[in-house]
């Protein structure tokens, strides 16, 4: 198993004086750009001390946000490209469908695979309801905009003999000519994120790494959509490492410790959600079936604990978020296992995305979590031998 | 009266549309064009407004249970399905009533082809870009909670409550429905064409601005200056009215596109000059 260390990079002290909105509205001047140039050193630093401990790196983007600095992942995948030494960078996502340019997001990519010498993986996703309102990009059929990016960002790395050109539903082009071309052939492997099954299967066809979070005990049918599809497409049974999955961790020598480290990490998941509430659903982001559920009162709970029952993912306490498997907290032993539980469950999961930091957990608790669960989680879940799939009850 | 709902195919793509007076071979072709929360087979609007001639009613394509076709997605493109509509059933002196983003695709349609168009009736449309570029003209109903946006679009807004909770499940597809097709043709740029302004010189037809008073979505200003921008164009307030004024006013609202469809044409259009 492979382990990405991950933090949004918050500017957490705004999260204690807003007035109901973390996100879009919430005034820009509550944060001090002199602070957030203190935040942002350390969480590169945080993340070149991952790079030593043996982790990789992940990053993503929100926007207008106290919940996430990064307002594009490529100034920190620049940064990371550079400072890091090993590690692969995971940028998990890159919300192409909201981006003007594709032709730029390609170039950017393949000029940061060549400087980290071929350690990109290129993740690209939808992106949150809330990053409509900010791009202003319509939420209304996006998804056929975001495959028309993917396809043409892939061509325009894969494209090495001439100038081709590109006149879709979206995107002009008359002579694209990427240079330079990346340095992992054909292209940097693909990443992306879903919560539904028959996107899930798609993946699975197309072979691309699929993540999920805070899907917790209802992971498996997301896993098994994906797997058929990977099989019906390849004729082989899909590998562990096509599936990933982004859980919070706090480890700590003993339970106590941990749990207040859990409680702090748990800010990720308890402020993530406050946002107007208009911003939360634009029309579109949704299926028609979807809304006119929500509109009769009737919406599914997401995250389930292993026995069933119902837990709300921003509103649950630290041991609802253990048993649902969305929070992986105690001692390296209760870690270890909690994971390995869980990564029977999966029928097999070969990428942990680590929340190792979030909100007001400070600078020595996340290097002191960084390194005990390297020193004692990782060599387990590295020399873990994956199950495989048909032998796990579902 | 589910009898007066029919489904319509054109240029492939199935629409379901109200149509009340057929019948009456000779009478007045009223097409109604539905503000973005769409139209509801017992609005009393159309039955008034079916006195003084055949009202045909549709829902937008992607409003209702209208298909929409793949490529659809800017109210230009509305436009060009209605011009299509209205050869389709051969329509001639049609007197186009719309209302809010009815209104901004009966004066899109007019700048096109206006053949078989008589007059034309904006009430609190939406559709142009009237103050600079930091003025919001058109409140973002999309950063609105659902009772802020009745308090700002209805004169009363209890008139505008749902109970969505309450909705049979048709309806509620239908709302879902109207909101996303609304947004996939106003999201941006918001609620408006930047080509219209420059187009609407092309409209030669009599045309009235009926204007809702109490709507907060629009500014009364707004509707005049959109007035000013039709040549001859009339401005008429109604009171006690929203941005919906067809809903809160059914009866005066019928009474003056009836009336306006009656009067004769030098007096329904003072032909002014461009200026």
């Amino acid at each position: 198993m492979q382990v990405y260390y991950f933090t949004e990079q918050p500017y957490y002290p705004a999260w204690n004086s807003h007035s109901g909105s973390l996100r879009v509205n919430l005034p820009n001047s509550v944060a001090d750009p002199k602070t957030a140039g203190d935040l942002f050193h350390r969480y590169y630093d945080e993340w070149k001390i991952a790079d030593e401990l043996g982790y990789n790196i992940m990053v993503n983007e929100h926007h207008q946000t106290a919940t996430c600095m990064s307002s594009t992942v490529i100034v920190g995948l620049s940064v990371l490209a550079r400072e890091t030494k090993k590690a692969r960078i995971l940028v998990l996502g890159y919300p192409i469908g909201h981006r003007p340019d594709p032709l730029r997001c390609a170039e950017e990519l393949a000029t940061i695979d060549v400087i980290s010498r071929g350690r990109l993986d290129m993740g690209f996703i939808k992106g949150v309801p809330y990053e409509f309102p900010a791009s202003n990009q319509n939420p209304v059929a996006v998804m056929d905009r975001f495959w028309e990016a993917h396809d043409f960002i892939l061509k325009a790395m894969t494209s090495h003999d001439a100038p081709f050109n590109w006149e879709g539903e979206f995107f002009h082009y008359r002579q694209v000519n990427v240079w330079p071309r990346p340095v992992q052939q054909p292209h940097p492997p693909v990443w992306t994120t879903t919560g539904n099954k028959s996107q899930a299967r798609l993946l699975g066809e197309k072979g691309y790494v699929m993540a999920t979070l805070g899907s917790g005990y209802a992971t498996r049918p997301l896993y098994d959509a994906y797997r058929a599809g990977y099989l019906a497409k390849w004729k082989r049974p899909a590998p562990a490492d096509r599936v990933a999955y982004l859980g919070l961790v706090a480890v700590a020598e003993d339970e106590t410790e941990a749990r207040r480290r859990g409680e702090l990490v748990a800010g990720y998941l308890r402020s993530s959600a406050i946002v107007h509430v208009p911003f939360r659903n634009p029309p579109g982001f949704l299926t028609v079936d979807d809304n006119a559920r929500m509109l009769r009162g009737q919406s599914a709970p997401r995250s389930f604990t292993k026995d069933g029952r119902a837990v709300n993912m921003h509103h649950g306490s630290v041991q609802d978020l253990i048993d649902a498997g969305i929070l992986f907290c105690g001692t390296p032993d209760q870690v270890t296992r909690q994971i390995l539980d869980f990564t029977e469950y999966c029928g097999g999961m070969g990428n942990l995305l680590m929340m190792g930091h979030a909100g007001f957990l400070s600078h020595e608790d996340t290097v002191s979590n960084l390194t005990m669960f390297s020193q004692d989680v990782m060599p387990r879940l590295k020399a873990y031998k994956q199950p495989v799939p048909e032998a796990t009850a579902a | 009266m589910p009898d007066t709902i029919t489904s319509m195919v054109v240029n492939g793509v199935t629409i379901e549309a109200i149509d009340k007076g057929r019948e009456n071979a000779n009478a007045r072709p009223i097409l109604f064009l539905h503000p973005g929360i769409g139209i509801d087979a017992v609005a009393p609007v159309l039955a008034l407004l079916a006195k003084g001639g055949r009202v045909i009613a549709p829902s937008h394509p992607g409003f209702g249970t209208s298909q929409i076709p793949k490529g659809m997605t800017t109210v230009d493109d509305v436009a060009y399905f209605y011009l299509d509509l209205l050869d389709q059933l051969d329509l001639r002196d049609v007197l186009v009533v719309g209302v809010g983003l009815g209104g901004w695709i009966a004066a899109e349609i007019a700048t096109k082809n206006s053949a078989r168009l008589s007059r034309l009736v904006m009430a609190n449309a939406v559709g142009v870009k009237i103050g600079d570029r930091e003025t919001r003209d058109i409140v973002d109903i999309w950063a609105l909670m659902p009772e802020e946006f009745d308090r700002l679009a209805w004169f009363d807004p209890k008139v505008g409550a749902h109970d969505y909770k309450s909705l049979p499940e048709a309806e509620s597809l239908s709302a879902a429905r109207n909101r996303e097709a609304t947004a996939r043709l106003c999201w941006s740029p918001y609620m408006h064409n930047p080509k219209l302004k420059g187009r609407l010189h092309r409209i030669k037809l009599p045309t009235l601005f009926l204007w809702g008073m109490a709507d907060r979505i629009l500014s009364e200003q707004y509707g005049r200056a959109y007035c000013g921008l039709i040549a001859g164009a009339k401005f008429e307030p109604i009171e006690k009215a929203g941005h919906f004024p067809h809903i809160e006013q059914p009866e005066e609202f019928a009474r003056r596109v009836l009336a306006f469809a009656d009067a004769p044409a030098a007096q329904a259009a003072p032909r002014a000059r461009r200026a």
